[in-house]
């Protein structure tokens, strides 16, 4: 290496190659690997949705009850929500500069992705469970 | 000298000097990330109705049937129309992404041309979603 001599990382901190946040390229692959995955699951739901305009509330019930669409459902979620959550992260930290407001909405940015999914995955449980 | 032909008719014109924004001619590639950031944050946003529809589904038959009026309403179809062309425009740009990922398709013109078919293909994507939906009613 080149920077032998300007380079201050211990040869255990450059193997990680976490960086100073600790992260590494974490933030860059997870959107990566989302947005991966929603495009065969966004187009089931886009697919579901289209299969079930107009029916009524039972068979939207029994749809929404199969295992294999529940189960499906749970991973759009999932998967959308952490690829959302990622880039809110971004326009945020693009936008805002006041380190507290930057600071408060980083973390409401969790609190919405969290309150979303939670409450999404309950009524899919809740339909799948036959509650 | 560019081969873009827009940039040619451009030159023939007199130059003005800075401030030379009024003119400013946006690419399309840039328009196209403006606005893969746009859908992306009204995605983010849209995320409320479908968990609004899943817990009206769980809920009650009331619940569900004014869910399914209020989505049937034109204000309600105007949203869901443009919730449709969001999430396709944000999934072809998104593919475009990945593909310059990989290094490929990042040559100015081919750029350009990619950047129209984004627009074009969340276009009649989302038509043939629209027709396929009524089709669906209508059987």
């Amino acid at each position: 290496m080149s920077g032998k001599n300007t380079d201050m990382r211990t040869p255990l901190a450059k193997v990680r190659g976490l960086g100073s946040a600790r992260e590494g390229t974490g933030h860059f692959w997870r959107q990566r690997l989302t947005a991966i995955a929603n495009i065969p699951l966004i187009l089931f739901f886009v697919g579901f949705l289209i299969a079930l305009n107009g029916a009524d509330h039972a068979h939207v019930r029994a749809a929404l009850a199969n295992p294999f669409v529940a189960l499906v459902m749970a991973l759009v979620l999932i998967s959308g929500l952490i690829h959302m959550r990622l880039g809110m992260q971004v326009i945020i930290e693009d936008y805002v500069h006041g380190e507290g407001m930057k600071l408060a909405l980083i973390a409401l940015n969790t609190f919405f992705t969290i309150a979303v999914g939670v409450a999404s995955i309950f009524a899919l449980l809740k339909l799948a469970f036959g509650g | 000298m560019s081969k873009s032909p827009a940039t040619r008719e451009f030159a023939r014109r007199e130059r003005p000097i800075s401030p030379h924004l009024t003119v400013y001619r946006p690419p399309i590639t840039m328009t196209m990330s403006i606005i893969h950031r746009i859908t992306g944050g009204a995605l983010y946003f849209g995320t409320l109705l479908v968990a609004l529809w899943l817990m009206a589904t769980a809920s009650s038959q009331a619940t569900f049937d004014w869910a399914n009026w209020a989505f049937g309403t034109w204000l309600g179809r105007l949203i869901l129309l443009g919730y449709t062309w969001a999430l396709m425009h944000h999934m072809l740009g998104g593919v475009r992404h990945l593909v310059w990922d990989t290094g490929a398709g990042l040559e100015k013109h081919t750029a350009s041309k990619i950047a129209w078919a984004t627009l074009a293909g969340s276009i009649l994507l989302t038509l043939l979603i629209w027709i396929a939906g009524y089709m669906a009613r209508g059987a």
